[in-house]
C-alpha cells in the first residue's frame, strides 16, 4: 500500500485506483475502495453506486469536471490524473470542482505528481497528492506545499485576491 | 515606479529560497533534466550554446538607478561584463553559470528584481509603450495596469502549466500600437467611455513567431473593475483547449483561430459570467494605491529653453540628434530621451557593466532617478529637462550612446541569434553589423527617413522579424545558414505581418540585396515619403524583380 499526502499528512493510500487498460484484463476486486475512469464509471454507475466501499472517479486531461457535473453528490474522491506535470488542464479542472460545482470531497493528484507542483495544485483544490513512487514523500510535504507565505491571486482557500486581504499580510509581516 | 511593500519582498525571498533548493536537488541528481528544464524556464533561465542564458524581468521596462547598478555589478561578477536588452523589454545575461543563479537571483531580489516567469510556458513579462506616463499621445498612464496584471500572473497557480508561452502587452495610445497589443497573445487597449471611464478593448490570439498573426478583439469594452476576471477567463479557456500535443500549434493563436474569434468569445464570455462581480473584481482602493506608485515626478516649471535653442541653432550635431532620438512630452520644457545601444559594431541592445553605472548616474542627475527598455532595444532616459538636453547629450555621446540613428535603417533590432543562442538557424549579429556598415554615411541614412529593420536567427522571432518594414530571418537549409527577407511589416502603427519576398539569400549576399531594395525605394519615392508607405503604395513586385530580375 503506497502513501499520499492528504490534508497536509502522510497517510496510507486506502483507494485503489484502475486504470482502462487494466479494468479491461480484470475486474474490479469486490471490497475496498476503488477509482475509475470515468467511461468506466458512466457506463457501470448503477452498479458502482451498489458497492459498500466507496467508489472515486478519475479524469484524464481533456475530461472537465462538467462530464461528471450531475454525479458529484454521490462522489466522495474525484482524482486528476497528470501523464506528465507539464500538461496543466488538470489545476483548471480541479479549480472548477471546487469553485463551480463546489465540490467538498477529496480531490487527488495522481500520476506524475511531483514536489515542485504541489504549491500551485494545493492552491487551485487539490488536497490529496499520490507523490511519484521514487520520491521523497516527506521532502515533496516539508518543502514543496507551502514555499510561498505570500500569494497575489484569490485560491479555492481564500477566493480574496491580494488587494482584499492585504491589511492581514502587512500585519503578518510585522511579526 | 511601483514600490514593493513588505510581502513583494518577501514573495521575492521566498522565491529565491525555492530556486535555491530546486538548482541544489538538480545538482545534486534529484530532479531529472527533464523536470529542472521547466523549473530553470520559468525562471528565465535557458541552457544555451556555450552558457546559460539568463533572462531578468523588467516589468514594462522600467529600471531605478539602483536596479540599474545592480545589474552592472550582476554583469561584472556573474558575467564577461556585458548584458542585452531584449525586445520584451528584459534584460539578458549571456554568460552566467547555472549554479550562481540563486546568488545572482539573491543580489536582485535586493533591489526588487528578479526573474520569475520570464521564459517557460506561462505568462511572461507585461510590456507597453516605453514612453508610457509621458506621451503626450497616451488616454493614460498604462503602467498602473501593467503592474495590477502582473501581480496577478505572478505564480498564478492554474496557468504556470499553459500549452504555451503567453505575452500580454497593454498599449494607452489612440491609433498607434507602440507596445505592439496587435501580436500579443493578449493585447490590452485602455479605453475611455463617454464618462470618462476607463475600460479595456481586449485582443487575443496575435503572435510572432511560427505562423505570425494578429490577434482578434474578443472584449470591446470591459471596465477596468473587470479586467482580471476577463484575462482570467481567456487564460482558462485557453489552458483548457489550447493544443498539447503539438508544440508549433499550442500558442492561443492556433486556438482563436480554429475556434473562430465569435465561439473563443463565447467560451470567454460563459467563463467570464461565473467571475464577474465576485472577489476578483477590483477595488477603487487597490487601483489608487497602484496609481500612486506611478506619481508625476517633480517638474520643474518654466524650464528656460533659450540656451537650449542656440544650442539647436550653432550645433548641427547635437541638432540632428536632438530630432531624431528625443520625443514629445507631456510636461512643457521636457523631452524624453532615447539612448541608441545601435552604434556600428556593437551589438545591438548590448550594455556593459560600465555602461549600466554611467547610465544610473545620468538618471539620477537628469531623470529622476528612472530609466527604460525599449522593445527596440534602446533605452530611454524619460524625463529630462530641456535647459539640461545639451549636457546630457554631450555625456551620452562619450558613452557611444547618442548615434543619432533611432528609427532609422541602423537602428536594427536583433536577436541574439546563431552566436550565442542554440535556438537559431543562423547568426544576426553580423548581418546587422553589415548592414550598418554598408549604409555608414550619416546623411543617406537620414535622408531614407524612418526605416525598421528587424533580425531574426530564427522562426522564434525575438528580433521580431515579422514586423520589420524590412524583415530578415535567419533559416537553415541542409545545415547551411540563408535569409530570408520580408517587406511590408509594421510594428509603428497597428501592427502588421511582413510579406516574402521569395527565395532565402546567403549571409554574404544579405546587404547588397538590402542595399537594392533601398536604391529601388530612394528611385520610386515621393517626396518625404517614407520606405513603407512607398511600399504600401508600389506593392512587392517592383521590389522582387529588383532582387531577383
Amino acid at each position: 500500500m503506497g502513501k499520499l499526502i492528504l490534508d497536509g499528512e502522510i497517510v496510507d493510500n486506502q483507494w485503489q485506483r484502475f486504470d482502462a487498460g487494466q479494468l479491461e484484463q480484470e475486474s474490479l476486486p469486490d471490497s475496498g475502495a476503488v477509482i475509475v475512469p470515468l467511461a468506466y464509471w458512466k457506463e457501470h454507475k448503477a452498479a458502482l453506486l451498489e458497492r459498500s466501499d466507496p467508489v472515486g472517479v478519475c479524469l484524464e486531461p481533456g475530461e472537465e469536471p462538467v462530464d461528471l457535473a450531475e454525479d458529484l453528490a454521490a462522489l466522495p474522491l474525484v482524482a486528476i490524473h497528470f501523464p506528465a506535470f507539464k500538461d496543466g488542464r488538470g489545476y483548471s479542472y480541479a479549480r472548477e470542482l471546487r469553485t463551480r460545482y463546489g465540490f467538498t470531497g477529496e480531490v487527488r493528484a495522481v500520476g506524475d505528481v511531483l514536489q515542485d507542483q504541489l504549491f500551485y495544485m494545493h492552491r487551485v483544490g487539490f488536497n490529496a497528492f499520490e507523490v511519484r513512487a521514487d520520491r521523497d514523500i516527506e521532502q515533496a510535504l516539508n518543502n514543496g506545499l507551502r514555499p510561498f507565505t505570500v500569494t497575489y491571486q484569490a485560491d479555492v482557500h481564500d477566493n480574496r485576491p491580494i488587494y482584499r486581504r492585504r491589511h492581514e499580510l502587512e500585519e503578518v509581516s510585522d511579526v | 515606479m511601483y514600490v514593493y511593500q513588505d510581502y513583494d519582498q518577501r514573495l521575492l525571498q521566498e522565491r529565491v529560497a525555492q530556486y535555491r533548493d530546486q538548482t541544489r536537488r538538480y545538482l545534486a541528481g534529484e530532479l531529472s533534466e527533464d523536470e529542472f528544464l521547466a523549473l530553470r524556464l520559468q525562471n528565465g533561465l535557458y541552457i544555451q550554446r556555450y552558457a546559460p542564458m539568463l533572462r531578468i524581468s523588467v516589468p514594462y521596462g522600467m529600471l531605478a538607478s539602483q536596479q540599474l547598478r545592480t545589474l552592472a555589478n550582476v554583469v561584472r561578477e556573474y558575467d564577461k561584463g556585458f548584458c542585452h536588452v531584449s525586445t520584451r523589454q528584459n534584460i539578458q545575461l549571456n554568460w552566467p553559470e547555472l549554479e550562481d543563479v540563486p546568488d545572482i537571483l539573491e543580489q536582485l531580489a535586493g533591489v526588487q528584481m528578479h526573474a520569475i516567469q520570464t521564459s517557460g510556458n506561462c505568462i511572461r513579462n507585461i510590456t507597453t509603450d516605453e514612453l508610457a506616463g509621458v506621451n503626450p499621445k497616451e488616454i493614460e498612464d498604462p503602467r498602473p495596469w501593467c503592474e495590477i496584471i502582473r501581480q496577478w500572473a505572478t505564480f498564478n497557480p492554474e496557468f504556470a502549466y499553459l500549452p504555451r508561452k503567453f505575452k500580454i502587452a497593454v498599449n494607452s495610445v489612440p491609433d498607434a500600437d507602440p507596445a505592439l497589443i496587435g501580436v500579443h497573445d493578449i493585447g490590452v487597449q485602455v479605453l475611455h467611455d463617454s464618462n470618462g471611464e476607463t475600460g479595456f478593448q481586449v485582443w487575443a490570439g496575435g503572435g510572432l513567431g511560427r505562423t505570425p498573426m494578429t490577434g482578434a478583439v474578443i472584449g470591446e469594452f470591459v471596465p477596468w473593475q473587470d479586467l482580471l476576471p476577463y484575462l482570467e477567463s481567456i487564460l482558462r479557456v485557453y489552458n483548457k483547449y489550447g493544443n498539447r500535443d503539438n508544440k508549433f500549434k499550442a500558442r492561443i493563436k492556433i486556438l482563436v483561430k480554429a475556434l473562430g474569434p465569435e465561439k473563443y468569445r463565447e467560451l470567454v464570455e460563459a467563463e467570464f459570467a461565473e467571475l464577474k462581480g465576485g472577489a476578483m473584481t477590483l477595488t477603487e482602493e487597490e487601483v489608487a494605491r497602484i496609481k500612486n506608485c506611478f506619481q508625476t515626478p517633480e517638474y520643474r516649471s518654466g524650464v528656460d529653453s533659450t540656451a537650449l535653442q542656440s544650442a539647436l541653432d550653432e550645433n548641427r550635431a547635437f541638432n540632428r540628434w536632438f530630432h531624431t532620438n528625443t520625443r514629445a512630452h507631456k510636461q512643457a520644457g521636457y523631452r524624453a530621451v532615447v539612448l541608441t545601444l545601435k552604434k556600428t559594431g556593437r551589438v545591438p541592445g548590448d550594455v556593459s557593466d560600465e555602461q549600466l553605472d554611467a547610465i544610473a548616474d545620468l538618471a539620477d542627475r537628469y531623470s529622476f532617478g528612472e530609466a527604460r527598455n525599449t522593445h527596440q532595444q534602446n533605452m530611454v532616459l524619460a524625463d529630462v529637462a530641456a535647459d539640461q538636453l545639451f549636457e546630457v547629450w554631450q555625456q551620452l555621446d562619450a558613452l557611444g550612446f547618442a548615434t543619432p540613428n533611432l528609427g532609422l535603417i541602423t537602428d536594427i533590432v536583433a536577436c541574439p541569434g546563431g552566436d550565442l543562442c542554440s535556438l537559431a538557424n543562423a547568426k544576426s549579429i553580423p548581418i546587422a553589423e553589415g548592414i550598418q556598415r554598408r549604409f555608414d554615411d550619416m546623411d543617406f541614412v537620414h535622408d531614407l527617413g524612418p526605416l525598421d529593420v528587424n533580425i531574426s536567427g530564427c522562426m522564434n522571432a525575438c528580433g521580431h522579424h515579422h514586423i520589420g518594414h524590412i524583415g530578415i530571418l535567419g533559416v537553415d537549409k541542409k545545415g547551411k545558414e540563408f535569409y530570408q527577407i520580408t517587406l511590408g511589416g509594421r510594428g509603428d502603427k497597428l501592427s502588421h505581418i511582413g510579406e516574402k519576398m521569395g527565395p532565402s539569400f546567403e549571409a554574404d549576399e544579405v546587404t547588397g540585396v538590402i542595399d537594392k531594395i533601398i536604391r529601388l525605394y530612394v528611385d520610386n519615392r515621393l517626396e518625404n515619403e517614407p520606405f513603407i508607405d512607398t511600399y504600401e503604395r508600389i506593392g512587392m513586385d517592383p521590389f522582387k524583380e529588383a532582387v531577383y530580375g
